[in-house]
């Protein structure tokens, strides 16, 4: 039993595997409850008990129900109106971009020309737009992932005694998604993307 | 063969402001018949009711995907099958690169990306113009 305990007094950190340790312990020596007395079976069961509520009160201090609450809700919000934003801008840049094509038209000879590239170039810089709004787009997702396993926990240590939720632990990458599903995930960031000119080798390799 | 600069071209992306930018760009390229939709099912419609000499497609779009409008084309016995296809993604792991070549696509485009770029890619499919 003892080794299932914190190794340092004062240390209220309890592992999953720990934890495990001793309901196995309980569970073992309940079976063989002839051989102990009620008051062994009792201390076993006080010490789970002090874990379970020194969790409890862990995450009551942490305030973990304002994580779903408010501030994921916040962020999202947030990061939904810099989308917003940045596209009514990015309008309104383009907006002026036509207004200046339409006169460099007119204007026409080598000036015109210059002036149309020149805009071409904006043109082609708005599409941060895209790029960004899809970017945040997944941190929305990523937020929204936690908030939901953030209400998990806090129903569990809310509500029931550990130990008798099924749900296992999903701490691996792997989303469940198959086929095309998983092949979307947005713009890759910068270190993990392969460049146009890699694509170019990847397509002529078909050829 | 030269490039017809009067065929349809059909635009489909979620984003109206990528939208706006490729049909800039075209219009810059000389072509000016260009159709646009928010996503593959809009554009399916689109490619079923008219002739296209070019669909330029994002991939990343609800409910139905560039991919999967691909090869709902590629795998129609339609004379629309063969339409030539470009992809236009911020989509750039080699499994979608690859995923997409064997879904019939003419060439891929990685966002962001600029008009020299676009008319390389559609030269490249089209031919010269």
């Amino acid at each position: 039993m003892t080794d299932a305990m914190p190794k340092a007094e004062g240390d209220h950190s309890y592992e999953r595997d720990q934890v495990k340790k001793i309901i196995g312990s309980v569970i073992s020596q309940v079976e063989a409850a002839g051989e102990l007395s009620r008051d062994t079976i009792f201390k076993e069961l006080t010490e789970l008990h002090n874990i379970i509520e020194e969790a409890r009160k862990e995450v009551g201090q942490a305030q973990a129900g304002d994580i779903s609450d408010k501030h994921i809700p916040t962020a999202t919000d947030e990061l939904d109106a810099v989308v917003a934003s940045t596209a009514e801008a990015t309008g309104a840049i383009m907006d002026c971009c036509d207004v200046i094509s339409e006169k460099a038209g007119e204007v026409g000879g080598e000036a015109g020309d210059a002036v149309t590239a020149e805009v071409m170039k904006i043109y082609e810089a708005c599409s941060f737009q895209d790029i960004t709004g899809q970017r945040i787009t997944k941190v929305v997702t990523t937020l929204k992932t936690i908030e939901e396993k953030v209400d998990k926990l806090l129903a569990v240590l809310g509500e029931k005694m550990p130990g008798t939720n099924s749900e296992g632990n999903s701490d691996s990458d792997d989303d469940g998604r198959t086929g095309d599903e998983a092949l979307l995930n947005g713009p890759a960031l910068p270190d993990k993307a392969i460049s146009q000119d890699d694509i170019d080798k990847l397509l002529a390799e078909f050829d | 063969m030269a490039v017809d600069m009067n065929m349809n071209i059909l635009i489909v992306d979620d984003y109206s402001t990528m939208l706006r930018i490729i049909k800039n760009l075209l219009k810059q390229l000389g072509f000016s018949n260009v159709d646009e939709a928010t996503d593959g099912t809009m554009a399916l419609e689109k490619i079923k009711g008219k002739s296209y000499g070019l669909v330029i497609s994002d991939w990343n779009m609800e409910p139905m995907t560039g991919i999967e409008l691909l090869k709902q084309v590629r795998g129609s016995n339609d004379n629309y099958k063969d339409v030539p296809f470009i992809m236009i993604t911020a989509e750039s792991k080699t499994e979608n690169v690859v995923a997409a070549k064997q879904a019939g696509v003419n060439n891929y485009i990685v966002k962001p990306f600029n008009a020299e770029t676009l008319k390389g890619k559609m030269a490249s499919v089209l031919g010269d113009f």
